[in-house]
Parts: C-alpha cells; structure tokens; sequence
C-alpha cells in the first residue's frame, strides 16, 4: 500500500502564477502577495492525489515537489 | 498601423532571410508567425538581426527561460525592440526594474491583483461584457474585436484604477500610440507618454485632497520598504504602465480565443456542454494564442543554450514562441482544449511574472462564458477580413463574425 503524499511549494521559486491554488485550491492557500503555501503540513488528503499531481505538473516555475512518505 | 496598407519602410525591406535577418514588424509575421517561429528553431536556440540596432530572439522554452531567469545579463531597463535607442526617461516600474528595485515595486501592486481582489470585480467585468452584447446581438453580426473583447479589459482597468470608463477610446489611443507606432515613431510614442502622465497626474493631485478606494488612491498612499512615500514619478510610471499593460494584453487574447472557437465548431460545442472546462481551454488559449512578447537588452557578453549572445544588442524575448516549442509542449501546435500540463508562459517566467495574470484570466474566463452562453453559434463572416495588430502584441484588429448557425 502506498504511502502518503505531501505536497511542498518552495517559496523562493514560487512568483504567484496560482495554478496550484486554481487546480488544487484544497491544498494550497495564496498570501497577500498571491504566493502559493502548501495547506497545513502539506499532507494530502486521500482522494486529492491527482490533484497534487496536476498541479505540480502545471507550476511554470516547477516550484512544487510531491514527495511520498 | 494594421489598418493602413502594407508599405515597407527603407529601415525594414521585406525580409529575404529569416534565420539571420527576422523582422517581428514584417507583414508576413503580422499575419501567421507560427511557421517563421519553426523555421528559426530548426536553424538555433538563438538567431540574430542587425535591424533594430541588432537583436536576438531565443527560439525555445529553454533559451528563453535561461534569459527571463537571468537578470545580470539582460536588463529590463528597455522592454519593447524599436528602430531606436534613444535615452532612457520614461521608467515604468516595475516592468522596467531589475533587482533589487524590483521586488519593492512589485510587492506594491501584488496586492490588488490576487485571485481573491479579483473575485470581487467579477461581477462587474460579467456586467461588462453583457452590456456589450446587449449593444450588436440583435444585428446578427458584430466585429467582435471592436465591439467586444477591445472594450472589456480598458473598461476592467478603468474600473480598477477609478477613472472613467468612458473615456476608453482616449486609452486605446495611447496604447496603440505606444505598442504599435511607437516602435518606428519615436514622437508618437513621446507625445502619448506625455498625455498619459498628465492624465494621470491630474488623478494623482486630486486623489492626495479626495482618497477614493481604488488603485490610483493605494499607490499614492503607499509606502516603500522603509516606510518611505513612494514619490510621484515612480507612481505615475507604475500607473502608465497599468494602463497600457491591462489593455492590449487581454483584448488581444480574448479576440485570439473568439476567432479560434468561430473556426472550431467542435470545440466550441464541447464548452457549451462543459462550461466547466473553460478555465482550462483558456489556459490552451494562453499558450497556443499568446499575445505577449516582452524584450530585455543585453548587458554584458553570455551564451545562452550555447550560443554566444554580445552585449549592446536588445532580445525579443518571445514567450510565445517558447509555447510554441514541440520539446516542451507535445502536439504544441495543436489547440487542445484539454490539455492537463500546461506550464506555458504567456505570463512569463520568472521575477518579472505579469502582475495582472489573475485579472487577465477571471477578464477572459467570464468574456468567453458569456459570449457562449448569449452567441452559442457564430462564424467568421466570409465576408470580412481578420487581421491582426503588429508588433509585440499578438492579437485580432479586426474580427468580422456572423452570428447563429450557417445555412
């Protein structure tokens, strides 16, 4: 059985496209400057895997890691 | 310019051969730059000019990502190719600063721009558009370029800003003043500066005695990193530059997306049952249709995907062309309007991001889903002529339809 999945936005390279938020909005929350933060301790949800894919594979800065516990 | 005939300026004979001598003003780029764009990323990731004082443009997602992310070597400072060169007065912050003035000069106008601002001028822009459709649905026809998509993004800005919608035809103007003339007629583009910054100035003086809640009002109010007032020439510049930058851009993209749907009927019949999938058609839009291309000089001696690039020359940085790049993006001259990954850049890469890119998306969201749901069936009147503006800005001028199924 897999594990789980956590989803992780590096700040330094994040520049406000909102993808993420508009793709996966369950898991990432913008700023007032519109920068992207993963939600909580980025723990997806089951049922949110695709999401957590989709929105990675759109990020124009690849500025998102999906990692597998 | 697109409206007058074609007429080839002594600095800009037809060209002969596009991999050494490309010329983005050349009438036949104006038309359909997509096979051009082929042709030069066959020959390299870079390829040069001598015209405009001697250019490059970067072929690939590549290449031009490695120069949007390197701001020690290619200055924003000059942000649109021209005949000429002339010195540097009319900054627009922060599309023309590099680091470290950037990051303050964007940080201030991020804020009114979030997904979440821009929620709260939704209705508004709906409203906008309806009125729009209100004026020419009863004709059976429209050119949706005047009639449509120029109106929606001047009037969005106006609102924004907190000046008047009505005067948009004097906005248009400027701009076209700006973005088109101004690349070969440096007094035109002078002149249109000139009458914005008055323009804008009139506001600013008022707004100091009257605080209004619009954007003109926050940027006269806010402050630097140190606390500091942000002085008039800075504001005024930032506010030029919204203007312009709101305008063109988005007006252009909505036509792109009308014309391709009006020659699509199946795409268009797939948003009309799945309105749901608009948001991700418009992302499809914005790559395979997108209106912006951006330029930066070079500063200092660098390669860039091994091909050496000198300083002193300006490049056209083209975001479109890169979305146009097979090597990213499969069937990339395919309009799929589902496509799942799409990490294009029609908003660019980088620091210099667009600023309005939630704005221009919820402006072209809304612009289509109303037009569909009002004109469900329409065509590119037979009739009429499609043609396209000239220079950076890539979108339609003119936009003949004919509404209702075709006999």
């Amino acid at each position: 059985m897999s594990g789980k999945l956590k989803v992780h936005v590096d700040q330094d390279k994040c520049q406000g496209h909102a993808r993420c938020k508009s793709l996966a909005p369950e898991l990432f929350n913008l700023d007032e400057f519109g920068n992207a933060h993963e939600v909580g301790d980025g723990t997806v949800p089951d049922g949110l895997e695709d999401k957590a894919y989709l929105a990675k594979s759109n990020c124009p800065e690849i500025a998102i890691e999906v990692t597998e516990e | 310019m697109s409206d007058s005939p074609t007429s080839y300026l002594p600095e800009h004979p037809p060209v002969k051969d596009w991999v050494n001598d490309f010329d983005h003003t050349d009438p036949r780029w104006t038309e359909n730059p997509f096979p051009i764009w082929e042709e030069l990323r066959a020959a390299s990731p870079v390829v040069h000019t001598a015209r405009f004082l001697g250019c490059y443009m970067p072929t690939t997602y590549q290449a031009v990502k490695e120069i949007a992310y390197d701001t020690e070597h290619f200055s924003s400072r000059r942000v649109i190719v021209r005949d000429v060169r002339p010195e540097i007065t009319a900054r627009a912050p922060p599309i023309t600063s590099d680091p470290p003035e950037h990051k303050p000069a964007k940080q201030l106008l991020l804020p009114p721009f979030t997904p979440d601002a821009m929620k709260k001028l939704e209705p508004r822009v709906r409203a906008i558009c309806n009125e729009l459709i209100d004026e020419f649905i009863a004709d059976g026809k429209c050119d949706a370029a005047a009639s449509y998509t120029k109106h929606i993004p001047v009037r969005a800005i106006a609102h924004m800003l907190g000046i008047n919608e009505k005067d948009s035809d004097l906005f248009i103007k400027w701009i076209h003043e700006i973005l088109e003339l101004g690349i070969k007629d440096d007094s035109a583009m002078m002149r249109a500066v000139q009458e914005m910054t008055a323009f804008f100035a009139g506001h600013l003086e008022q707004r100091k005695k009257n605080p209004s809640d619009d954007l003109i009002t926050t940027l006269t109010n806010a402050k630097g990193p140190n606390g500091q007032p942000i002085d008039d020439v800075h504001v005024l510049g930032s506010l030029r530059l919204l203007l312009i930058a709101g305008i063109d851009t988005t007006w252009s993209a909505i036509g792109s997306s009308l014309w391709h749907l009006a020659r699509t009927p199946s795409d268009r019949e797939r948003l009309i049952r799945e309105p749901e999938l608009i948001p991700t058609a418009v992302e499809e839009f914005l790559r395979a249709y997108s209106p912006v291309t951006m330029a930066r000089e070079v500063m200092k001696d660098t390669t860039i995907s091994g091909c050496p690039v000198k300083s002193n020359n300006m490049v056209l940085l083209s975001f479109p062309a890169a979305n146009r790049d097979p090597a990213m993006f499969p069937d990339a001259d395919k309009v799929v309007i589902d496509r799942k990954e799409n990490r294009h850049a029609a908003f660019g890469l980088g620091i210099h991001r667009c600023v309005g890119s939630n704005l221009a998306r919820m402006e072209m969201i809304v612009a289509i889903e109303e037009w569909l749901k009002r004109i469900p069936d329409f065509r590119l009147d037979p009739a009429g002529k499609v043609t396209w503006s000239e220079g950076t800005v890539r979108g339609p001028r003119q936009l003949p339809m004919l509404f209702g199924k075709a006999n």
